[in-house]
């Protein structure tokens, strides 16, 4: 029992890592078929846009006012900027924009894949010697590759900047000093881009999860519901492992 | 075609946006600046000791930000602190014996510069050098200090 389930796990890791690198191969057909990819970003960037720029102002306002009740207890509320700069470019804007993208994006993705594979559209493509991975998966790969890191710039700007409407406009933080104690602490390459390679390790994992779990759902109603719950929840906390290992190599 | 047009024109609106956010986190809120976009003059002065003070430090004046530091260096001559900073063009009355120290804003906050205005009759200008200052408080120099003339006074 637990031998068999042992080597399935082991065997569904080898079946995803083939796929990923069949993915990869078809990076080409990527370049030379554009159109397909700007399609893509469309329904898994821009569609997403919503979502991430509602979340990362109210997160943003969250974090600036109980920032400012802790902080202001030692009269330390010039910090604030730095408390909510920080936060959001290491930690906040790459996990949060990587969970609300595998679901909003990420099982949107599993479904379609699924249903395609359960209406056999997957197989009537192979029919017609058209590579499905090539013509449909490789360009959902690379769109959502491109997406996340876009999206979770967004975030983080978004964030910061309704964190100075709560701190500085409504509770009072000296203007001067949330800017430019934040710009003196926050780094460009220790903590901008550290937070943006996090985001695309996460890009890379959220879609590479979606794909191959609709890409190997079962061609049934219940298959393909349960490869979207999977999705989703592998999304998370493939996500969540990931940012306390990548937090650990980078900030230590 | 239509529809397609479409799409490329929100996909780039959403890429662009992107950047102009990635440009934002670059300039505004960390500390990747290229340029200064403030006119002002600027004033050196040199310190025994600058404590924690840091470039972009506030210069102050009765607590007005009149300015910034822009630069800390060195100086082998004197073998002092040079702070330079940038004082706003439109500060253009403060005497040439104007007083410079580093007081610390808060028991946790940033150490900034106070300019304390003398009496002469000159004003500061472009690249002049500020001769009265007062250095940062360095505390275990302070308990240094205390503890000395406590001992020396138990005797």
């Amino acid at each position: 029992m637990i031998g068999a389930f042992a080597i399935n796990t082991v065997a569904s890791f080898g079946r995803a890592s083939i796929f990923l690198f069949q993915i990869i191969l078809g990076f080409k057909d990527v370049i030379l078929r554009s159109s397909l990819l700007i399609k893509e970003l469309y329904s898994v960037g821009v569609l997403s846009l919503l979502i991430i720029v509602f979340s990362a102002t109210f997160v943003g306002m969250v974090l600036s006012l109980l920032g400012y009740v802790t902080l202001v207890d030692f009269g330390a509320e010039s910090s604030l900027g730095v408390l909510v700069a920080l936060s959001l470019i290491r930690e906040l804007g790459p996990v949060l924009s990587a969970l609300l993208f595998s679901g909003r994006a990420g099982s949107a993705l599993t479904a379609e894949i699924g249903l395609m594979k359960a209406t056999e559209q997957l197989a009537s493509m192979e029919m017609m010697a058209v590579d499905p991975i090539r013509r449909i998966i490789s360009p959902r790969f690379f769109a959502g590759l491109i997406s996340l890191p876009l999206l979770t710039l967004l975030f983080m700007g978004i964030g910061i900047y309704s964190g100075y409407m709560v701190g500085s406009v409504w509770l009072g933080v000296d203007e001067g000093s949330f800017w430019s104690q934040m710009q003196s602490k926050v780094d460009f390459r220790g903590d901008v881009v550290n937070g943006l390679i996090k985001s695309v390790v996460f890009g890379f994992v959220v879609t590479w999860i979606a794909l191959y779990q609709g890409y190997n759902a079962y061609p049934t109603s219940e298959g393909v519901s349960r490869a979207t719950t999977n999705s989703v929840v592998y999304s998370a906390l493939a996500v969540l492992g990931l940012d306390f290992l990548l937090t650990a190599l980078m900030f230590m | 075609m239509g529809s397609s047009r479409k799409t490329e024109i929100t996909v780039g609106a959403f890429v662009l946006m992107a950047l102009l956010a990635f440009v934002y986190l670059a300039l505004n809120v960390s500390n990747l600046t290229g340029f200064s976009s403030d006119k002002g003059y600027q004033v050196s002065a040199s310190f025994d000791n600058i404590g924690g003070l840091s470039k972009r430090a506030k210069v102050t004046l009765s607590g007005v930000a009149v300015g910034r530091v822009i630069d800390i260096s060195y100086d082998k001559e004197t073998f002092r602190a040079k702070v330079t900073m940038r004082i706003n063009s439109d500060v253009n009355y403060l005497p040439t014996d104007t007083q410079a120290s580093i007081y610390t804003s808060g028991l946790l906050g940033e150490q900034y510069i106070s300019l304390e205005p003398g009496a002469e009759d000159d004003v500061l200008k472009d690249s002049s050098q500020l001769d009265i200052t007062q250095s940062a408080l360095v505390l275990e120099e302070l308990i240094g200090k205390f503890m000395s003339s406590f001992m020396s006074k138990k005797e």
